[in-house]
């Protein structure tokens, strides 16, 4: 069978869930075969095989943290020289689509992005996309090349299937333009503890109805009893009461969850765009007109700051 | 010596309309009105920010697409860019990223610059993967994703806030940045700049200037197919309760339906 690269997002070696959803979806194709870069790379290989990868390429240069993605485009094209593989699959992250972009330009091969699902097909890859915000699904090939696909968050389970996982050094040259951005400071993000928004399997998102950065409490809350991440829509960040890393929309982030809950919401165009195609959509607003009640598969129109505590309590007492 | 940026920008169909498809599978154009993506704002608004601090700057807008998508360079020049290249060609039709990176490429290059400022993706195909390719092109470094940029000697410096960490960056011009929109309100244009856009020059090129053939763009030349554009069955109608004081309780009793509690 066709050997499949699949790039590995990871975090000192603690891979990101999007990462293994991908190895579900590249066992579809072919055998998986991950590419791991960066420090803690090698300690990557045990959750890889568990979820399906046949073979490991590692590489620990300290250049994939120094320098801006060129570094990891020139691995990628060194393991597609070393593997043929039959696809690349690589997470819709905003830095893994421009690597996989790039690679997709060097090795003269087309590139999609944000798939939603990826199947085997007569002419290879199928990949489905969710487009103009979600109205449309549109299905799509590579027609040059070794098709690379990235893909969003959510779209595929995360599967064991215990494969070798053989982990094999990863030979790289590193191009000319590999050094041309430096990278002069990091700042790791303090963490919440709760999951990142774009991965998480629920999001509870507050709007203009939360009505100030205090009441964003009780929307965590929330979230914290569903162990859910917590997003937030333009107006509620543009007045300032929450980060705009957890801005869900057209300008933030966009969000496909098996659980969407927007309180206080009205639901605009934008913010559609960024969360329409959550799996099961909640909504609570006190305006019965509100756009959200469009979208809803559950809709309460009343008072958040009274349905919200009271859902969160409930959440509490049923799960003891 | 003057700095010269070029502004990429892209002409979209405006969001609130009814965006769908044409026949061939290309985004239909004629049913729904243009505007300049909201993202492109903020790149222009850093490069006049940028030639505000330089000594001696001349700021270039450029966009490929059709006809009507001068629009979005007249947006641009009435915010305040010096002047603005349209690349349209009916072979253009239907191209795809790594296509429209190579006419941005080539226009790039024979229009001449030190510092390309690109929005951090567009609003209607949302990609965010042209500032990285046409840096692939040019071979120049990406500085890409920025909330915080600026130039100072030859050096652009700024920050990118991305999931797990902020990173600051550094490269030597000529550079390929892009801005997302925490970078800073977009000016609106005012009067004085929208009268002063219509005498501003608009150069137009097309697929010859830029010694580009027909084959390596348009659908023909795209290196992907969309095969089949679906639209998505409106969703059937959900259940809405109006809150009798039970509305939490009822919610829970939903999730706990659906698997969630």
């Amino acid at each position: 069978m066709a050997e499949v690269l699949v790039y590995v997002d990871h975090v000192d070696g603690a891979v990101r869930k999007p990462t293994l959803e991908l190895l579900t979806l590249a066992r579809r194709i072919g055998d998986p075969v991950a590419v791991a870069l960066g420090a803690g790379a090698a300690n990557t290989a045990a959750t890889l095989a568990e979820h399906g990868a046949a073979k490991v390429l590692t590489d620990e240069a300290a250049e994939y943290a120094d320098y801006l993605v060129v570094p990891k485009v020139d691995a990628l094209q060194a393991a597609v020289e070393a593997v043929s593989p039959a696809a690349v699959l690589v997470p819709s992250s905003a830095e893994a689509k421009e690597i996989a972009a790039r690679l997709a330009l060097r090795i003269g091969s087309g590139v999609i992005t944000d798939a939603v699902d990826v199947e085997a097909g007569d002419e290879g890859p199928v990949a489905t996309q969710s487009v103009f915000a979600a109205s449309y699904s549109t299905k799509t090939r590579v027609s040059k090349g070794t098709p690379v696909i990235t893909v969003k968050p959510n779209s595929a389970p995360v599967e064991a299937a215990p494969a070798a996982g053989t982990v094999e050094a990863l030979s790289v040259t590193f191009s000319a333009q590999a050094t041309g951005t430096k990278v002069t400071g990091r700042t790791p993000r303090e963490s919440t503890g709760r999951p990142e928004l774009t991965e998480a399997a629920i999001v509870v998102s507050g709007g203009r109805g939360v009505n100030g950065s205090e009441n964003f409490a009780i929307i965590e809350a929330l979230a914290d009893s569903l162990g859910a991440a917590v997003g937030a829509s333009r107006a509620a960040v543009d007045a300032g009461w929450y980060p705009h890393t957890n801005q869900v929309g057209q300008t933030g982030k966009s969000v496909s969850p098996q659980l969407y809950i927007a309180n206080g919401i009205s639901g605009a165009i934008q913010h559609r765009a960024g969360m329409q195609t959550s799996k099961t959509i909640v909504a609570v607003n006190k305006d019965a007109e509100a756009p959200i009640f469009d979208l809803v598969d559950y809709g309460v129109v009343g008072d958040l700051f009274e349905i919200v505590p009271q859902l969160t309590e409930e959440i509490k007492t049923r799960k003891g | 010596m003057s700095l010269r940026i070029v502004v990429t920008v892209k002409y979209v169909p405006d969001a609130t309309g009814d965006r769908h498809f044409a026949e061939d599978l290309t985004v239909d154009r004629d049913d729904v009105d243009g505007l300049l993506s909201e993202l492109d704002e903020y790149a222009v608004e850093q490069a006049l920010q940028i030639a505000d601090e330089a000594d001696d700057a001349e700021i270039t807008v450029l966009t490929v697409g059709p006809e009507d998508a001068k629009d979005a360079l007249r947006k641009a020049l009435s915010m305040g860019a010096d002047k603005a290249i349209h690349v349209e060609d009916d072979d253009l039709h239907g191209t795809d990223a790594i296509g429209t990176s190579l006419v941005l490429a080539k226009a790039i290059e024979k229009a001449g610059y030190d510092l390309v400022i690109s929005g951090m993706a567009s609003t209607d195909g949302t990609m965010g993967v042209l500032p990285a390719l046409v840096a692939e092109r040019l071979g120049v470094p990406q500085v890409t994703l920025l909330s915080e940029v600026s130039v100072a000697d030859g050096v652009v410096k700024g920050r990118r806030d991305g999931d797990s960490a902020s990173e600051q960056l550094e490269a030597s011009l000529p550079a390929v940045v892009s801005v997302t929109d925490q970078s800073g309100e977009a000016r609106y244009p005012s009067f004085k700049g929208i009268m002063a856009a219509k005498k501003k020059p608009v150069q137009s090129w097309d697929l010859e200037d830029l010694e580009i053939e027909a084959d390596e763009v348009g659908l023909g030349g795209s290196w992907t197919a969309v095969d089949s554009a679906t639209e998505r069955p409106a969703r059937t109608a959900g259940t809405i309760v109006k809150d009798e004081g039970e509305g939490g309780k009822q919610l829970a009793e939903f999730l706990v339906g659906q698997k969630f509690i």
